[in-house]
């Protein structure tokens, strides 16, 4: 059951990934890779929210952590892409953009995670 | 490639491939997850992101490279790579030995993840580019034979 979570939840993080890379390319053509960022940024936004959430409420359901944290969380997120990006920025831009971009999706993502603690705690007080 | 299309709709192949690449990927990283069990850092995220990084570097030299099916990249790279490798369970491992007072450990890691993952995908499109070469007979040695 587990295991069917996990998958389904991939499956829907997977599409939503791809679904919304393609949208923001198609908004602003750059060599940055804008649509990685943001998928990376809303998917630590999203984790910190259901992790906070079932930390300050106890565990939760039990099929929650399968399901989104594991499944659409970690699948709408990755690290794979955002490491490609960095080498490629290397290649064809230089070194500033490829360390901007690491500066960026990292501490981005912790601002983003404590972001989605931060409104977990103002939600329950 | 058979296209199902009934007017101008056309069937999302690429969309199916990603979402059950994607399905496979976040349950090989679950999988890898259960095998290594709790440890004290996080081993299993720093492995599942490594080897994830060392097959999409070598994976993108040879979509560019050579001619494969143009569902390959969706289904491998953006579907399996993407939901098997991931950036949220790194911040969630990274603010876990916060929590458990290793403020050292979570900057260690954050770094050696990044660090490591970056020397993955070189090291991937390396052994990539070695392999195409011997696959495909460069001009000189066509010549040669």
């Amino acid at each position: 059951m587990t295991a069917l979570l996990v998958a389904l939840g991939g499956a829907c993080g997977a599409l939503s990934r791809y679904g919304l890379d393609g949208v923001v390319r198609r908004w602003c053509a750059s060599p940055f890779p804008w649509g990685t960022l943001v998928v990376n940024l809303l998917g630590s936004f999203l984790v910190a929210v259901v992790t906070g959430w079932a930390a300050f409420s106890g565990l939760g359901p039990a099929w929650l952590r399968p399901l989104l944290v594991s499944g659409l969380c970690g699948a709408l997120t990755t690290f794979a892409t955002f490491g490609q990006d960095t080498v490629r920025l290397y290649t064809s831009v230089g070194w500033g953009m490829a360390v901007r971009n690491v500066v960026v999706t990292v501490s981005g993502g912790v601002v983003a995670a404590v972001l989605g603690l931060g409104v977990v705690f103002l939600l329950r007080t | 490639m058979s296209e199902v299309s009934v007017g101008r709709w056309r069937f999302p192949w690429a969309a199916l491939a990603v979402a059950l690449g994607g399905a496979l990927g976040a349950l090989a990283r679950h999988g890898v997850a259960l095998w290594s069990g709790e440890a004290g850092f996080p081993w299993s995220t720093l492995l599942v992101n490594v080897v994830g990084c060392l097959l999409l570097g070598g994976l993108t030299v040879v979509v560019e490279t050579s001619s494969v099916h143009r569902l390959v990249r969706p289904f491998l790279g953006v579907g399996v790579l993407g939901g098997f490798t991931t950036f949220s369970a790194y911040l969630v491992d990274a603010g876990g030995l916060l929590v458990a007072q290793r403020p050292v450990g979570a900057l260690v890691y954050l770094l050696a993840t990044v660090v490591l993952a970056l020397a993955a995908v070189v090291c991937g499109a390396g052994l990539a580019r070695r392999f195409v070469r011997r696959a495909t007979p460069t001009a000189g040695e066509v010549e040669r034979s």
